[in-house]
C-alpha cells in the first residue's frame, strides 16, 4: 500500500492504494465515485473512461501509480451548473437505454470534441470505436456528438449549456 | 357498490395537503382464464401536492427499454396533467402494493396500458369532482387539461389547488370509465424524452453495481470452469495473506437456490460450488481469483463439445423423424413429385452470451436474528422480477418474506439475463457465512463463463416448388437441445411460428439432443434462430421460383385473417402483408438503382404480439467485407406509446441483431466455456451503425411491446441481401466463421 495525492474534477484526494490498483477502483471503492463504470477490465469496452491531462483514458487498465496528472470523471464534466454541450445534446436527441455506457461515451466524445470541433463521422466513429453500447444507442450518439459541435460552431461565442 | 370501489381505490390525503391515489386492479388474466403473473393487486401511485407537482410511480424494473417513462406517460395523458409538471419515481417493490413488477417478453405495455389509463383517468374523475364542487358548476362543463381542470366559462382551478378536495371525492367505478379520443392526445404517440436522461448523462444513476452499504464488504465467486463441477480444496492460505483479502471459502452446491414460484425458471438459477473470496475493495478480491488454485470434483461436470453437437446433429437430420409437430401429410408425395423443384438446406446457429454491459453483481445483507428473532435479509440488485430474488434466501436459509427486503436498481441490460438469479444466491450465501453486507461483482469472464446462454441448434429444411412456381410442400426438421427430454428455454418450436399456422402443406418434426450447458432467455426467445432459417429459406424458394421474393412470400400469408381471433398473440397474415408492403414501398425495393456488389433483403417475422417486416441494403466486396447500408423497418404493434422510446428499441434491436449475427459464438469444449472476454467474443463498433428507416403502421389494435420484435428478421435480411449482391447463400451464423467480415 502507498499513499498517492489525486486531482479529480479539481478537488484534490489522498487515498491508501496498491500500486497497482487501477484507477478505475481508487475512484470507485475508494473515492466513491460511481459514475465510471466497469464493463471488462481488459480496455475493450470504454464504460470505465475518464480524461487524465485532457486525455481519454481506460482507467481500467491505467494503475493509481502511473497518474500522471489532474483526472476528470463524468461526474466533474459539467461546468458547476452549466451542462456540458454533450450533455444537454444526449438529453435532446433522447440517447439513454440502460445508460450504463453512456458516462464512458461522454467521455471519449468529450475528449474528440476538445481536439476536433468539427468531426465528420468518420472522425466520430474512430474516436468512439472503444466505446461499447450494448443497447445500441449508436445512431443517437453520431447525431448527439454533431448537435454538441454545432454548439462550438455557431456564430456567437461558444456558451456552454446553452 | 361503494365498499367494493373502496377496496379497489384507496384514496387518502398525503401530508401538507394533496391527492394520493392508489389503484387496485384485478389480476391480468391471461387469454385461457389463467393470471398472467403471480400478483394479487396491482397499485399504482399518484400523488398530486398543493404546489402542483405530479409524482407519479414507475412500477416496472428499467432496463433500457424505456417502461419507466412510458407508463407514467399514459397515466399523466389520461389526467390531464402536463408532462413538464410530473417527477417520475421508480416504485419500491412491494408485492402487496405493486402485486408482481416484473419486465420481460415485451409485455410491459400490453398488460399495463389499459390499468395505466384506468389510473389517469380515475385521477381526473376526481379532480373534476373536486372543481364541480368549488366552482360550483356541473362535471360535464369541466375538463382537465395542462394540469389544470378548466370551465366552459374559462374560469380554472390548477390539480394542486384541487388537490386536497379532490382526495374526498367519491372513487369512479373503473368500470364505467372513460378514456380520451386517442386524436386528442398530447402527451401518447410524441416523442417524450427518457426521465432519467440527466442523471446519466451526469453519471449520477445507480445500478446494482453502484450500491454502498454501510460496513459492506466486497467479493468475487470462482465456480468449476466445467459447469458442474465442485470445489473440493484451495490455496486457502496463500490467498487469505494477499493485500485486501479478509476471508476466503468454499461453497457448497444447493439447487434450492434455484426453486421458483415462477414455472419458467424453475430449477435454473440455482447455486454453484465454488470459493468466495471476501476483501476491502473489488480489485483485491478480482486479483485474488487470479491466484486462486483450486482442486475441483468434475465427476459431475458437463462434458458438452460443440463441435460433438455439430456432427451429432447432421446426423439426426440425415436420419429424419423426430416428434410430430405438424405431420404434412401431402408432403411426401410433393417432395418425390418429378415435376417440382426441390430445395433441401440445411441451418445452424451459435449459442451466443447476453453480455449485458453491467455485468452480474449483487450486494446482499444477512443479519441473524439475535435472541429468538427471526433471520433478516436485505438485497440491492438489478433485476427483471427483483421479488423473486426472494426465493434463494426462503429456500436457502427459511426466512420469510416479510422479512426480506429487495431494493431493485436500474440494469444495466436485462435481455433475459436478469431474470435468474444465481447471481444473488451466491451474494445472499456470501453475506450469511461473513455475517456481513457484501457485494459481490462478476468479472467479465465470470458473466461469459456463467451465462444462461441463448441456445444455439440446427433445422433441415426442405421444400418443394410446383411448375406453377408455388409452395407445394414445406418440411421442417428442427433439431434442438433439452435437458432430461424439456426443451431449455429458446430451443424447439412453440406451434404458433409461421410455417405452421399459415402454410396448408407443412410437416414439422422436432429432435431434442441432451445438452448441460445453462440455456436461458434472451431475446426474443426461439424467434432470434428461427427467423434466420425461416426467412432466408423462404428467399431460397422465391429464388428458386423464379419469382419475386416480396411477391412470393405476400402470397404464402393467403388471405387476411386472424388465426385466432381477438387473441393478441396470434398472427395476423393481413398485418403481415401490410408491413411487407410498407417495407417494399419505403426501401425502394423493386426500384432503387444498386450499384454492382449491393443488394437489398427482406425478412418478415411475427412474435410478441408483434409484425415486423425489414429489408436490408448490403453491399459486399470481392473479399466478402460487407457494409450494411440502410436498414428499413416496417412495425406494426398498434398505438405507440413513447414515439422516440419506441424508435429507439427499434435501433437497438436492428444493433443487437447485427453485432450478434456478425460475429458472435460461444463454444464448448469438454464442458468450458471457450470465450472470456470482449477480445475473443467481438462486439460490433459504431463504425457499422447502418442508416435505420423505422416506419409504424399504427393499427386499431391493442398496443404491444417493442423490446424484442425487431431483432428476428434482421438477421435473414442481411444474409437475403449478401445473396442479391453476390449469388453467395449463407446458412449458418455468425457471418465472421462463414466468411464474411462486418466492416
Amino acid at each position: 500500500m502507498s499513499k498517492y495525492t489525486l486531482q479529480v474534477n479539481g478537488e484534490s484526494h489522498e487515498v491508501d492504494a496498491d500500486p497497482q490498483m487501477p484507477l478505475l477502483w481508487v475512484i470507485r471503492d475508494k473515492l466513491k465515485m460511481t459514475g465510471t463504470k466497469f464493463g471488462c477490465g481488459i480496455a475493450q469496452c470504454g464504460a470505465c473512461t475518464v480524461h487524465v491531462n485532457g486525455a481519454p483514458m481506460r482507467s481500467c487498465v491505467l494503475p493509481v501509480s502511473a497518474v500522471s496528472g489532474p483526472v476528470t470523471t463524468i461526474e466533474g464534466l459539467s461546468n458547476g451548473n452549466e451542462l456540458h454541450p454533450l450533455q444537454t445534446a444526449w438529453i435532446e436527441h433522447d440517447v439513454p437505454q440502460c445508460g450504463y455506457c453512456q458516462s464512458g461515451q461522454i467521455m471519449s466524445a468529450a475528449a474528440l470534441l476538445a481536439s476536433n470541433k468539427k468531426p465528420s463521422d468518420s472522425d466520430i466513429d474512430q474516436a468512439m470505436a472503444g466505446n461499447f453500447c450494448r443497447c445500441g444507442t449508436y445512431v443517437r450518439i453520431r447525431a448527439a456528438v454533431h448537435t454538441a459541435a454545432s454548439f462550438y460552431n455557431a456564430d456567437t461565442s461558444a456558451k456552454k449549456g446553452a | 357498490m361503494e365498499l367494493n370501489r373502496r377496496k379497489l381505490f384507496k384514496v387518502s390525503a398525503i401530508a401538507g395537503g394533496g391527492l394520493m391515489l392508489q389503484l387496485s386492479m384485478p389480476n391480468v388474466l391471461a387469454e385461457d382464464g389463467k393470471p398472467l403473473v403471480a400478483s394479487k393487486d396491482l397499485n399504482f401511485y399518484v400523488q398530486i401536492a398543493s404546489d402542483g407537482q405530479i409524482t407519479i410511480f414507475a412500477p416496472n424494473p428499467e432496463m433500457g427499454q424505456g417502461v419507466k417513462t412510458a407508463l407514467p406517460m399514459i397515466i399523466a395523458e389520461e389526467m390531464g396533467a402536463k408532462w413538464e409538471d410530473v417527477v417520475v419515481v421508480q416504485a419500491p417493490i412491494d408485492s402487496s402494493k405493486f402485486g408482481m413488477q416484473g419486465s420481460g417478453g415485451s409485455m410491459t405495455i400490453p398488460r399495463n396500458f389499459d390499468a395505466m389509463r384506468k389510473m389517469g383517468a380515475s385521477a381526473r374523475e376526481m379532480l373534476i369532482g373536486a372543481a364541480s364542487l368549488l366552482l360550483e358548476v356541473e362535471r360535464k362543463e369541466l375538463e382537465a387539461r395542462e394540469s389544470q381542470v378548466i370551465h366552459t366559462s374559462g374560469r380554472s382551478m390548477t390539480f394542486g389547488q384541487l388537490a386536497t378536495v379532490a382526495a374526498q371525492q367519491p372513487v369512479p367505478d373503473p368500470e364505467v370509465l372513460e378514456f380520451k379520443d386517442p386524436r386528442s392526445y398530447t402527451i401518447i404517440g410524441t416523442s417524450v424524452a427518457g426521465v432519467d436522461n440527466l442523471v446519466v448523462a451526469t453519471g449520477l444513476t445507480e445500478f446494482g453495481i453502484d450500491v454502498d452499504v454501510p460496513g459492506m464488504m466486497y467479493a468475487s465467486y470462482t465456480r468449476c470452469p466445467r459447469r458442474g463441477g465442485i470445489a473440493k480444496s484451495f490455496n486457502e492460505r496463500e490467498i487469505k495473506r494477499l493485500p485486501g483479502v479478509t476471508d476466503a471459502f468454499i461453497l457448497e452446491p444447493d439447487d434450492r437456490a434455484g426453486k421458483s414460484s415462477f414455472a419458467f425458471m424453475d430449477g435454473l438459477g440455482v447455486l454453484r460450488g465454488g470459493v468466495a473470496v471476501v476483501g476491502d475493495n473489488t480489485w483485491a478480491v478480482f486479483n485474488a481469483k487470479n491466484k486462486l488454485k483450486i482442486k475441483w470434483d468434475e465427476s459431475p461436470a458437463s462434458q458438452d463439445s460443440w463441435p460433438e453437437m455439430v456432427k451429432q446433429a447432421k446426423q439426426v437430420a440425415a436420419k429424419g423423424g423426430g416428434e410430430v409437430k405438424l405431420p404434412g401429410k401431402t408432403v411426401d408425395a410433393a417432395l418425390s413429385d418429378s415435376k417440382n423443384r426441390v430445395q433441401e438446406s440445411f441451418y445452424e446457429f451459435p449459442y451466443v452470451a447476453h453480455i449485458c454491459m453491467e455485468p452480474m453483481n449483487c450486494t446482499a445483507d444477512y443479519k441473524k436474528g439475535k435472541s429468538g428473532e427471526p433471520d433478516t435479509l436485505e438485497v440491492w440488485l438489478g433485476s427483471q422480477f427483483p421479488e423473486l430474488a426472494k426465493e434463494a434466501g426462503v429456500n436457502m436459509f427459511g426466512l420469510k418474506p416479510e422479512n426480506i427486503k429487495v431494493n431493485g436498481l436500474r440494469m444495466g441490460g436485462g435481455f433475459g439475463r436478469r431474470a435468474l438469479h444465481d447471481f444473488s444466491a451466491e451474494a445472499i450465501s456470501i453475506s450469511h457465512r461473513i455475517g456481513k453486507p457484501v457485494k459481490l461483482t462478476w468479472t467479465r469472464t465470470d458473466d461469459i463463463h456463467n451465462d444462461f446462454f441463448r441456445v444455439g441448434g440446427f433445422e433441415n429444411m426442405k421444400a418443394a416448388i410446383d411448375s406453377n412456381g408455388k409452395l407445394a410442400a414445406w418440411d421442417q426438421h428442427y433439431i434442438g437441445f433439452g435437458n432430461k427430454g424439456k426443451p431449455v428455454i429458446g430451443s424447439g418450436l412453440r406451434g404458433n411460428e409461421f410455417s405452421m399456422v399459415a402454410l396448408d402443406n407443412a410437416r414439422v418434426t422436432q429432435t431434442l439432443m441432451e445438452v448441460d450447458t445453462s440455456c436461458g432467455a434472451w431475446r426474443a426467445p426461439g424467434s432470434n434462430t428461427n427467423a434466420f432459417v425461416e426467412q432466408s429459406f423462404i428467399h431460397e424458394l422465391a429464388e428458386l421460383a423464379e419469382r419475386d421474393h416480396a411477391e412470393f412470400l405476400i402470397e404464402l400469408m393467403g388471405s387476411r385473417r386472424w388465426f385466432e381471433e381477438g387473441k393478441i398473440s396470434s398472427l395476423n397474415t393481413g398485418r403481415a402483408i401490410d408491413v411487407i408492403k410498407l417495407a417494399v414501398e419505403k426501401s425502394g425495393w423493386g426500384k432503387k438503382k444498386l450499384p454492382k456488389g449491393t443488394g437489398l433483403g427482406l425478412a418478415f417475422y411475427f412474435c410478441h404480439a408483434a409484425h415486423v417486416a425489414e429489408i436490408a441494403e448490403v453491399s459486399v466486396d470481392a473479399n466478402n467485407n460487407y457494409r450494411v447500408k440502410n436498414v428499413t423497418v416496417a412495425v406494426d404493434v398498434g398505438p405507440i406509446v413513447n414515439m422516440s422510446g419506441a424508435i429507439s428499441q427499434v435501433q437497438g434491436s436492428i444493433v443487437d441483431g447485427l453485432s450478434t449475427m456478425a460475429m458472435q459464438k460461444i463454444t464448448m469444449k469438454n464442458g468450458e466455456i471457450e470465450q472470456d472476454n470482449f477480445n475473443n467474443y467481438p462486439v460490433m463498433r459504431i463504425a457499422s451503425t447502418p442508416q435505420i428507416d423505422v416506419h409504424f403502421i399504427q393499427s386499431d389494435n391493442q398496443p404491444t411491446g417493442l423490446g424484442e420484435p425487431a431483432l428476428p428478421p434482421l438477421a435473414p435480411a442481411v444474409t437475403n441481401a449478401i445473396f442479391a449482391a453476390t449469388g453467395k447463400r449463407i446458412r449458418s451464423m455468425p457471418l465472421s466463421e462463414a466468411g464474411f467480415t462486418l466492416v
